[in-house]
């Protein structure tokens, strides 16, 4: 259909050329004598897109389908083939069929009782909660602020030195794109200059006059002065206000003590102090925001964190305090540096973390976009799976080996020289699902990812009690996935099919924890 | 220690003689050498040195040469240069030598620092912005010491040549002490304040922290890389004789790219499109892609949507930018009669007439099931006489100048030959040999 005009050859009959550029073109299919414009009028319509002008939209993909199917390249559409996944031949035993009868209503209405939802009562304190955080931090900075304007600021060129260097830190912080739920906001500088000034007791062998509430006053000011034009997550606020209350006021004992060598393991150990209720107040936020689920691993995930940049912003703190208090302000400017730089390559990090996440994902999407997979599919399943991951209380490393996991677990099918109907690869005999499934694991090892969530591509076709739990809760949302996306079957009834195999398949806790997700309404939006 | 040829051998004892001169004075000092100092500096760096991936040393050095004489400088060093972890053998040489190195370094810096500039041993308030210049000059001189004593063994042991020795890796050595330059001050202010060295060592753990996410960020970056190869590796699954054609595509096509001045974060974008830019193939079915023999009309539509469909794939990548546009558009032709859009000369992203060279250039130096690898001049012959008409003239030109410059490595193995009857080529025959021009092998980065 494409064709080439025979001046074409002329200019180039360079084989090589037309090999290079078109590495799949045999002259021969080329009727001779069409006509470059003949050949694309005829060709136009039907390629996607071909309508759009090409100059001014060039590298922009034109409004067209998301994802061109070409006739023959489309695979077989997603036939009302029933709920294929669960073939009569392995039915199973009878004696669950009642109990999931029995079940599988209640669990799924959305007005079913309290006790019936176990993400129910908790969702709605934890929200709650979030409220209050922000009623407290608000209260705390009106307070903070009204007292300050009452007594005037004192030492207002420490106040300005400090303010400037929290808000400097707050315009250099940015969010990586693309990231994630999994992404933590950092930003050491303002972070470790917020608790310096808190711990601030004296400035060049002079004591400092400031109190708590001239802490929390400049730095709510200096980091709103920082974050102009990108206004701050309310909750990131809501922290860093509580946090330099808290420092500060826990300082106050310590204010005016000698100077010793053992003053430092002091400071140190406050600042433990305060990171621990930080912690624990930043668990309950993510709780809220992400929609019920064990307090537990939440709290663990953020304590883990701790170590790392957690302690380089401590100890920057420590240090601001104790340099300005032996050197005056000039040790500001010369200690931000080594922050800033773990500020920069803090981003770095995270800037590449988020560039991994996109580029799996894409992996993920090309199983859809070549037809073998349902649109979406990859995505819809990592989500819920994180949350299911969640709800039976999975760590944070876990939970990454199950997202991963969940978005690569199709790559096997592209082996397959004509894709499944619908991708479900359910209705497969075993063996051959194996050997998909052993191949998708051979490319996932490729992609450099834990071993972990190779173990789980390569076991998905397993029968459950052979697979780590990871495993388990890819193989059931993917199940639930196909299922609930078939207009024959529906989520109620999906459900329902996933607890009838819970003797062989899918392990009965999953397959709970998958139903207490969907009651809440799905999995909560990642990220704030 | 006998491997070694007889100059480093020279070299290194050269070197180690010349610190054990410079660290005499304190063997002879006695009373008057600040052991105290001394030793909590050197336990720290010994300590810095078995952590893992946290190099402290740089840091404690500068903090150590700006606090001590260079006789006690050279000594903190030799510690953690004796304990630190050798890959390869001969070990003691390896680390007599870098405690030679860093003694040496460490004196040098202190000199500069103290007799050189003049600051002050034990740094007050008073004295904080002037003493930052001399500061930040002994963390540069301790850098540049240390990276012309590793030049000189590499050349001496390793046959290097000088520029690889010395030119190359000296910036990335000196930007570090920018920064530790005033760190090491900071401790040394801290360390004769009232608090004392526990707050001194307070200043080293951020650094130590950063250093750690920078080589976490590393290892990331790498696992990055394995992705992409997984990406490519999945169009190998569909499409087995194009192997390794992606991954050259990718390198034809930053070398392109740097004739033309392009660097830093288009570079590495340019680099991922031309390694994904068939990556649409996965979309097209394997009977299709695989089949043997001409073509249909219907089935050569399906092949050339394959860009279209690459580039709905990496739609989400964000940092790929505007070289996304190269995947969807490296079938372009610059007059007009290439696919998908059809799109002419300069309508057509820049990124996208690079790989369209690299692509074409390495579609005809390896062998494909149609036509058998052509060496690098024909080849270079055939894209400039289409130059004008298919491709850009600048990249087939900087392609031109790139392999002039550091040749090519093209298909090492050839890959059993497909039963493709029909040859579209009128340029057979061309006898597949060892490339002539250039073709040194890519050296991949210093090593």
């Amino acid at each position: 259909m494409r064709t080439r005009p025979p001046q074409d050859l002329t200019c180039c009959d360079a084989p090589a050329c037309r090999a290079a550029a078109d590495p799949s073109a045999p002259p021969g299919d080329a009727p001779p004598g069409a006509c470059p414009a003949a050949s694309t009028a005829q060709a136009g319509p039907e390629r996607p897109g071909a309508e759009a002008p090409p100059g001014p939209s060039r590298g922009v993909r034109p409004p067209g389908p998301q994802a061109p199917q070409a006739p023959t390249a489309a695979p077989a559409p997603w036939p009302g083939a029933g709920c294929g996944l669960l073939r009569p031949g392995r039915a199973l035993p009878p004696r669950h069929a009642p109990d999931a009868d029995e079940r599988a209503p209640r669990e799924a209405a959305p007005d079913a009782p309290e006790w019936a939802r176990p993400g129910g009562p908790g969702r709605a304190r934890a929200g709650g909660l979030a409220r209050g955080v922000h009623v407290v931090a608000g209260l705390t900075a009106v307070l903070a602020l009204a007292w300050t304007a009452w007594r005037g600021v004192a030492q207002p060129h420490v106040a300005l030195a400090y303010g400037v260097l929290i808000a400097l830190g707050e315009a250099a912080r940015r969010t990586p794109r693309g990231a994630g739920a999994g992404a933590r906001e950092t930003a050491p500088v303002g972070s470790a200059g917020t608790l310096a000034y808190a711990l601030l007791g004296e400035v060049g062998g002079e004591p400092a006059s400031h109190g708590a509430a001239q802490v929390v006053a400049v730095v709510l000011g200096a980091t709103l002065a920082g974050a102009v034009g990108r206004p701050p997550a309310l909750d990131r606020l809501a922290r860093r206000v509580l946090n330099a209350a808290f420092a500060a006021v826990c300082f106050q004992p310590l204010h005016g003590c000698a100077p010793s060598p053992s003053y430092p393991l002091l400071l140190l150990l406050l600042l433990a102090l305060t990171a621990l209720c930080d912690a624990v107040l930043a668990a309950a936020l993510t709780r809220s925001r992400t929609g019920g689920g064990p307090y537990g691993p939440l709290l663990r995930e953020e304590l883990r964190a701790l170590p790392g940049v957690g302690s380089a912003i401590g100890a920057g703190g420590v240090v601001m305090a104790l340099a300005v208090a032996a050197a005056g302000l000039w040790a500001l400017p010369v200690f931000c540096l080594p922050l800033l730089v773990t500020q920069l390559s803090v981003h770095r990090y995270e800037a590449v973390c988020a560039t991994r996440r996109q580029t799996i994902a894409s992996l993920a999407r090309a199983t859809e976009i070549a037809g073998y997979t349902r649109p979406g599919h990859a995505r819809r399943v990592a989500t819920l799976g994180r949350a299911v991951g969640r709800e039976l209380g999975l760590s944070g490393a876990d939970l990454t080996v199950v997202e991963h996991a969940a978005l690569m677990h199709d790559i096997g099918q592209l082996s397959l020289p004509v894709p499944v109907p619908a991708g479900a690869t359910e209705p497969l005999p075993p063996e051959e699902r194996r050997r998909i499934a052993l191949l998708g694991g051979a490319v996932v090892r490729r992609t450099g990812v834990s071993p972990d969530v190779v173990l789980v591509v390569e076991r998905q076709a397993d029968p459950y009690r052979d697979q780590p739990l990871t495993a388990r809760i890819v193989r059931t949302v993917n199940a639930y996935d196909d299922l609930a996306g078939d207009p024959a079957c529906g989520p109620l009834r999906a459900l329902e099919r996933l607890r009838l195999a819970t003797a062989h398949d899918h392990e009965p806790r999953v397959v709970e924890a998958l139903a207490a997700v969907l009651a809440r309404g799905g999995p909560a939006p990642s990220g704030p | 220690m006998w491997a070694l040829p007889a100059a480093a051998r020279a070299y290194i004892a050269c070197a180690v003689l010349a610190a054990a001169v410079c660290a005499a004075p304190v063997v002879r000092g006695g009373p008057a050498v600040p052991w105290g100092e001394v030793v909590l500096l050197a336990a720290v760096c010994a300590a810095g040195e078995r952590l893992p991936r946290r190099p402290l040393t740089l840091p404690v050095l500068i903090a150590a040469a700006v606090l001590l004489p260079p006789a006690s400088a050279a000594v903190v060093a030799v510690p953690g240069a004796l304990v630190r972890p050798v890959g390869r053998r001969p070990a003691w040489v390896r680390r007599l030598w870098h405690a030679a190195r860093s003694s040496l370094a460490a004196a040098a810096a202190s000199y500069v620092y103290g007799p050189g500039l003049g600051a002050p041993r034990a740094p007050d308030a008073a004295c904080l912005p002037a003493a930052l210049l001399p500061a930040v000059a002994a963390g540069l001189v301790l850098a540049l010491v240390g990276a012309v004593l590793d030049g000189g063994v590499l050349v001496t042991a390793e046959g290097r040549s000088a520029r690889t020795a010395w030119r190359a890796p000296m910036p990335a050595a000196l930007a570090p002490a920018l920064v530790h330059g005033p760190t090491g001050l900071m401790t040394a202010l801290l360390w004769h304040s009232p608090y004392g060295p526990p707050a001194a060592l307070l200043v080293l753990l951020p650094v130590s922290v950063s250093s750690w996410v920078q080589d976490r960020c590393r290892r990331e970056r790498a696992a990055h890389q394995a992705t992409v190869r997984a990406l490519v590796q999945a169009v190998d699954l569909k499409d087995r004789y194009t192997r390794g054609h992606s991954e050259r595509v990718g390198r034809a096509s930053v070398l392109i790219a740097r004739e033309l001045g392009i660097g830093g974060e288009r570079l590495e974008a340019l680099r991922f499109a031309g390694t994904l830019h068939d990556l649409g193939k996965l979309a097209v079915p394997t009977g299709v892609l695989r089949k043997d023999g001409p073509l249909t009309p219907e089935e050569r539509r399906i092949i050339e949507l394959h860009p279209e469909y690459g580039h709905e794939m990496v739609r989400g990548i964000g940092f790929l930018d505007e070289a996304r546009a190269a995947i969807l558009h490296h079938h372009e032709r610059l007059d007009g009669t290439g696919y998908p859009y059809g799109l002419a000369g300069r309508q057509i992203p820049e990124f996208a007439r690079v790989v369209a060279v690299a692509d074409a250039f390495d579609a005809m130096t390896s062998t494909r099931s149609y036509s058998r690898a052509r060496p690098v001049p024909v080849a270079l012959a055939e894209l400039d006489r289409c130059s004008g008409s298919h491709f850009d003239p600048r990249m087939v030109a900087a392609l031109v100048r790139a392999l002039d410059r550091h040749g090519w490595q093209p298909e090492a193995v050839i890959p059993s030959s497909r039963n493709v009857p029909v040859d579209h080529c009128s340029v057979p025959g061309a006898p597949v040999g060892p490339p002539a021009a250039g073709d040194r092998t890519d050296r991949g980065g210093p090593g």
